[in-house]
Parts: structure tokens; C-alpha cells; sequence
């Protein structure tokens, strides 16, 4: 079965993001992260389609690509204003919300 | 023709909705067309319907038609359907005859009004209401009809709600109703939840089978519906709210007294008679209740010093009479009054308006005298509806149902002598004071110029209504004077015919029909002789005021509002200003608490994005862990 190595490393890759976007303060590394758990979601697709031997899968993958595409461009917008602002790219300065 | 039946509701509702949604765009007379139009369209419907009726059962049955369902849950199933028959077809016949001519003749009493559009819109929804209730198949539907009539009655009590006082006129009208209103709606949950029908033929067939006469159930279902019934229908003791409602415009005042309102409660009670049929302890109190009544009524009109106060407390009474002749099961002769009241009591309320319209809306009596020359019209249309309502006999309509409903009170097995001598002074009563009011309004010396007599749109309903009060009478003769029984007949498929005890012959009943002639005449000569002016005692009545204190208490109807402030208004009012905090205590400390979890629970808003992160990843592996498990 070639779909199992694939979800373990879906899932390896996954973890590592969720660890990278806890870790890292740096925003632009943030979204580094957020990229990879992406993909790992991805990956996890591809498999399943191949699993199963059905486009799902792939179609997915294609909607995962653009929303990628469509998150990195307002994220990056909203970095470029943050540095702006706070002539930072540390997380934890961007704490003005709190309840 | 039948099938246009749905339209005889739904035109006034059409009227209504038409002058609610654009009356503000429309001229006076286009106003005056649609809010006239749509009721006399209905009348024609109604017309219409009704020589079909004839034609299709001669032995005139019953017709249904359901339009679609209104509720359909599971066990219960409620459309929205009409139940035509003989009674129902007399309550649309006189709802939409009388309220066409009172609509009519508002066009003209209301031109100078400022909420003219407001007026007809809330007058056509009046009468749907009233027509939807008289003609619902269901009981729901009949409460939907019962509830906008009540709605109705608020808004046109309340119609001028500049002045405060009117204002709370309206609401004490809405109020004291509503006590009634829960009551009967209490009645109709029991009969739901005991038949899973609300159907009110359904409902009473069941009933006659599965309750035995004197039942339990039976008896307090019949009591809730006669507190609704005795609310709508201002009877002893929730009749408070009817003088009151004498703040409306007077055309509101005829049709709430004459054509929809109060006699809904007498509908009520004819519709379910086979209910009350099966407590005949329920029967006696509503004869008991509607003596007491009239003759309060009747005393407390007596004394009144505002000319439309008095008719309202003759309404009052004659509404009593009618609860008598239900109660004594004499069904047809209560329906016959409701018919001839509200010929008479249109016309008197008409002709009352035509009066203050003419005299600058004054209301005192004994600020007016001597219109007879100055409005003959309104003293002759007025004199025949004060002789009607007294029961002037052989000629007037009023003789002929108030002596049916004393003969069948004499000749009733259920029935005491007592109750008949009650009724029978209340008889006497009504010719002193309708004749009261003649003689102070329009005999003697004019006291206040009047303007002159008003157009042809008030003087034809007037003089419609009045052929009317003398003639619908000759419908139902006695049989020692002529023996017609059109009227009885065409209810005899509805109602039950009226039991009569064994051994009553007819020379009883001339001798009792000669003491209603002579306690009408006495009670008119009595009012000759006492207000008469230039009669002796007249003359000595007038320099003696009315103020004292006992006159004072039945001219506040035997102080039945003032017991009701002590008893119900200022103890609670009384309750809610001191121990309310007992109950607060509890809202308060909730309110404190939330406030504390609030505080805590925003720790949680950090701000910071990490945080909010990993709150959703545990979340995530939370949720999945409960759906792995």
C-alpha cells in the first residue's frame, strides 16, 4: 500500500507545522508553518484519491493550491502593514486585543 | 353562490388592509367609498349566500367550506373553514346589514376627523373579525375572531388617544375582556385535550356522548366559556368596562352595541348549547347573572347625566335579557332580541350621534331640551327606537322579543317565579328611562343652540333602522296575536325549540302578556309624570340635584368600579412597589454571577495569535477524541 507512508508523512508534516506555529515568533515564519500544514492536509488528499482511485482527491488538492495562493497574498499584505505599524515581526507585540 | 361564502370575511379584511396600507395617499370621499364599499359589498355577498342557502337546503342544515388548513401538526389539525347554518347566517346578516348602515352614516359624522382613513381601517377589521368569529367551523378560528374583536374594541375606545382618559378607557376595556378571554381559552385546552378536536360541531357531539348531564368536566368547561362569554358581553361581574367604552366616536359605540362585540357572547353561548345543555346548573347562573344584570344596568341608566351613557347601560340590560332567555333555554327568543336590540340600539346610538353632532359634542342631558323642533328627524327616528326599546306594544319590534323572552322565562320548567317579577321590573325600568331621555333631550326649553339637522348619509340609516325597529318584529307574533313563527322556524334546525311546562294554557299567557303592556306603559307614564317638564314633580326634581351619596353610588353603576380598585388595582399596585425585591434577589445574583464568569472567561482573550492557536488545536483534538471514542 503506497497511501500509508503517504499519510505518516502527511502527518509528520502536519505536526511539524503545528509545532513551528506555536513556536516561532516571527509572523513571516508563522505562515511558513501554516504553508506546510497545508500541504500536509494536501498530501493527505492525494493519497486518499489514490487510495481510492478517484479524482476527489486531486480536485481538492487544486482548491487546496488557490486557497493557498489566496491565504499568502492577504497574509502577506497584512505582515507588510504589521512591520509598518510596529516596525516588528514579533507576534506576541501584536497583543492590543485582549479581552 | 354558496361558495362565495369565504367572501363575506374577507372583503372588510380587504377594506381594511387597502386603507391601512395606502389610506394616507386616498382622498376623503375615496376613504369614505372603500370603507363603506367593502361592508356593503359583503352585505350583498351575504344577500347573495343567503337565497342560495334557502334554495339548497330548504330544510336549512348546514354548508362548509374549508379554504385550506391553517395548522396541521401531528394530532392536531385546524383549517381554516366556515360553518354556515341558520344562526350563523342571521349573525352575518345583521353584522353586515347594521355595520353597512353605520358605516354609512360615519362617512358623514367622522368628515371632520383627522384619522378618517384610520377610522374605516379599523372599523372594516371590526367587522371581519366579528364575521369571522360567527362564522368559524372551529373553535380556534371562532378565537382568532373573538380575540380581533377585542383588539378592535381597543383601538376604537381608544380612537382619539390624545385625551389620556380615553386612552385608559381603552385599556380597561382590553383588560377586563381579557379576564373573560383566558377563561374561555382555558375551556377550549380542556375540550382539546379531552376530544383532540376543536371542531365545534365535533366537539359537542362527542361531548353529549362521552359526558353525562351534570358532569364534572362538563360543568367547568361550560363556567370558563360563560366568563368569556359574560366578559365580552359586559355582563355581572366583569360589565364594568362598557360605560367606559362610551370614549370612542359615537358610530364605534353603535357597532360595538349593536352589530359585533357584545352579542358575541350570547353567540357563544347559542353555539354551544348543546355544552350548556349538559349543565343545567350552568344554565340557572346564567339566568341568575343576566337578571342581575338588567336590572343593575337598568337602575344605574336611570341616573346618568351623559346621554350615551345610558344607552350604554340599556345595552347592558338588554344584553341581560338576552343571558335570561338563554339561560332558561328559550334559545330562538334570546336570538329574536339580539335581532330587534340591534336594530333599536343602532338606531338610538345613531340618532344620539346626530343629537351631539348637532350640539357642539355635548354629551350632558341636562344641557340639551327642546330638539324636537330643531332636528324632527332625529326626534321621530330616536322616539321609535326609545318606544322599541321600552316595548311599546303591538307596534314596536323591542314588545314582541322582550315578551317572547318573558313568556318562555313564565312558561320555562328551569325558570322561578322570582326571575320573571325581576325581569319584569326591569321591563318598567327600560320605559322610565328611555323615556327619561326623550323628554330631557328633546321636549322643554332648548338649552343649547343646536346647528340644525345633519346630511342625507346620517338621516337614511337613521330612517332605514327605524322601519326597521318597528317592523322586524312582525317576524314572531304570540298566538293569541296573529301566531307568525317565521322567525322560530327558520332556527328551529339550529337551536332546540323551547321547552314549555306541562299545563300552561293561553289564557295565562294573555294575562302575562297584559303585564308586560302594563309595566312598559306604567314605566313610560311614570317617566311622563317624573320628567315631563312643566309636570308637577318635574318641576320640583329639577332644583334638587342628584348628588346624593346614594344616587352617586348607583350612578357609578353600584360602585362596582371602585371595589374592583380596592380589590384587585391598588393591592397589586400596592404588591409591586414594596415586596418586588424577593424576586429580584434571585435575577440579581444570576446577573452576578454572569458577570463573574464573564471576567474570568476574558483571561482567556490574550491577543495574543499563539495562544489562540493552540486553543484551537487542543479544541481539534478534543472534538476528534469525542467522536473517536
Amino acid at each position: 500500500m503506497l497511501s500509508t507512508p503517504a499519510l505518516v508523512l502527511a502527518m509528520m508534516l502536519f505536526g511539524l507545522g503545528l509545532i513551528g506555529l506555536l513556536s516561532r515568533r516571527n509572523v513571516l515564519y508563522m505562515l511558513l508553518s501554516l504553508e506546510i500544514m497545508l500541504n500536509a492536509a494536501a498530501l493527505a488528499f492525494i493519497a486518499g484519491g489514490a487510495r481510492w482511485g478517484q479524482v476527489d482527491g486531486e480536485i481538492m488538492f487544486l482548491f487546496i493550491l488557490t486557497l493557498a495562493a489566496a491565504e499568502v497574498s492577504v497574509a502577506l499584505g497584512i505582515v507588510l502593514q504589521l512591520s509598518y505599524r510596529f516596525r516588528t515581526l514579533d507576534a506576541d507585540a501584536f497583543c492590543e486585543m485582549k479581552g | 353562490m354558496l361558495s362565495l361564502l369565504w367572501l363575506i370575511p374577507a372583503l372588510p379584511l380587504a377594506g381594511f388592509l387597502l386603507l391601512a396600507l395606502c389610506g394616507g395617499r386616498l382622498t376623503r370621499p375615496q376613504i369614505a367609498w372603500v370603507g363603506c364599499g367593502s361592508v356593503g359589498t359583503a352585505a350583498v355577498t351575504t344577500a347573495l349566500v343567503a337565497t342560495d342557502f334557502f334554495r339548497v337546503f330548504p330544510e336549512r342544515e348546514s354548508y362548509q367550506q374549508t379554504l385550506w388548513n391553517w395548522i396541521d401538526t401531528s394530532g392536531m389539525t385546524v383549517g381554516i373553514s366556515w360553518y354556515l347554518d341558520a344562526l350563523s347566517l342571521l349573525m352575518v346578516a345583521v353584522i353586515t346589514g347594521i355595520g353597512f348602515l353605520i358605516h354609512l352614516y360615519s362617512a358623514e359624522y367622522m368628515a371632520d376627523d383627522d384619522g378618517y382613513a384610520r377610522f374605516f381601517a379599523y372599523m372594516n377589521l371590526f367587522v371581519s373579525a366579528m364575521l369571522t368569529l360567527v362564522l368559524a367551523d372551529n373553535l380556534l378560528l371562532l378565537y382568532l375572531g373573538w380575540e380581533g374583536v377585542g383588539l378592535c374594541s381597543y383601538l376604537l375606545i381608544g380612537f382619539w388617544y390624545r385625551e389620556p382618559e380615553y386612552g385608559a378607557a381603552a385599556q380597561k376595556a382590553f383588560i377586563v375582556t381579557r379576564i373573560g378571554d383566558t377563561a374561555f381559552a382555558v375551556g377550549l385546552f380542556i375540550l382539546f385535550t379531552q376530544f383532540k378536536s376543536l371542531s365545534i360541531q365535533q366537539v359537542q357531539s362527542l361531548a353529549t356522548e362521552s359526558w353525562p348531564v351534570g358532569s364534572d368536566l362538563a360543568i367547568i368547561v361550560a363556567v370558563l366559556f360563560l366568563i368569556g362569554a359574560v366578559g365580552k358581553s359586559a355582563q355581572l361581574p366583569l360589565q364594568v368596562w362598557l360605560p367606559d367604552a362610551m370614549a370612542g366616536p359615537t358610530p364605534v359605540s353603535a357597532l360595538i352595541h349593536a352589530a359585533t362585540m357584545v352579542t358575541a357572547g350570547v353567540y357563544l353561548i347559542a353555539r354551544m348549547h348543546h355544552l350548556f345543555a349538559l349543565a343545567p346548573l350552568v344554565q340557572e347562573v346564567i339566568a341568575v347573572l343576566g337578571l342581575a344584570t338588567l336590572l343593575l344596568a337598568a337602575t344605574s341608566a336611570l341616573v346618568q347625566h351623559d346621554i350615551k351613557r345610558v344607552l350604554a347601560y340599556s345595552t347592558m340590560s338588554q344584553i341581560g335579557y338576552m343571558f335570561l332567555a338563554l339561560g332558561v333555554g328559550a334559545w330562538s327568543a334570546a336570538l329574536f332580541h339580539f335581532l330587534t336590540h340591534s336594530c333599536f340600539k343602532a338606531l338610538l346610538f345613531l340618532a344620539a350621534g346626530s343629537v351631539i353632532h348637532s350640539l357642539h359634542h355635548e354629551q350632558d342631558i341636562f344641557k340639551m331640551g327642546g330638539l324636537r323642533r330643531h332636528l324632527p328627524w332625529t326626534f321621530w327616528t330616536f322616539l321609535i327606537g326609545a318606544a322599541a326599546m321600552s316595548g311599546v306594544p303591538l307596534v314596536t319590534s323591542g314588545f314582541y322579543s322582550k315578551d317572547w323572552i318573558l313568556w318562555s322565562v313564565w312558561s320555562s320548567p328551569i325558570s322561578h317565579r322570582w326571575i320573571w317579577f325581576g325581569a319584569l321590573f326591569g321591563a318598567m325600568l327600560t320605559g322610565l328611562y328611555s323615556f327619561r331621555l326623550i323628554f330631557r333631550v328633546f321636549l322643554g326649553e332648548v338649552r343649547t343652540q343646536p346647528t340644525g339637522e345633519s346630511g342625507l348619509a346620517m338621516r337614511v340609516p337613521l330612517v332605514v333602522l327605524a322601519f326597521l325597529a318597528l317592523t322586524v318584529g312582525f317576524l314572531e307574533m304570540p298566538h293569541t296575536l296573529g301566531n307568525v313563527t317565521v322567525f322560530s322556524q327558520y332556527l328551529s334546525h339550529a337551536l332546540p325549540t323551547t321547552e314549555v311546562l306541562p299545563g300552561i294554557d293561553e289564557s295565562s299567557e294573555v294575562r302575562e302578556q297584559l303585564a308586560v303592556t302594563v309595566a312598559a306603559l306604567l314605566g313610560i307614564g311614570l317617566a311622563a309624570l317624573l320628567f315631563l317638564p312643566g309636570s308637577m314633580v318635574a318641576s320640583r326634581w329639577t332644583d334638587q340635584s342628584t348628588d346624593h351619596s346614594s344616587m352617586t353610588l348607583v350612578q357609578a353603576g353600584w360602585g362596582f368600579d371602585r371595589l374592583y380598585d380596592r380589590l384587585f388595582v391598588r393591592p397589586w399596585f400596592s404588591l409591586t412597589r414594596h415586596s418586588g425585591d424577593m424576586l429580584d434577589r434571585g435575577y440579581e445574583w444570576l446577573a452576578v454571577c454572569v458577570e463573574s464568569c464573564h471576567g474570568w472567561m476574558s483571561h482567556t482573550q490574550t491577543g495574543h495569535v499563539r495562544w489562540y492557536a493552540a486553543t484551537i488545536a487542543v479544541g481539534t483534538l478534543m472534538l476528534l477524541g469525542l467522536f473517536a471514542l
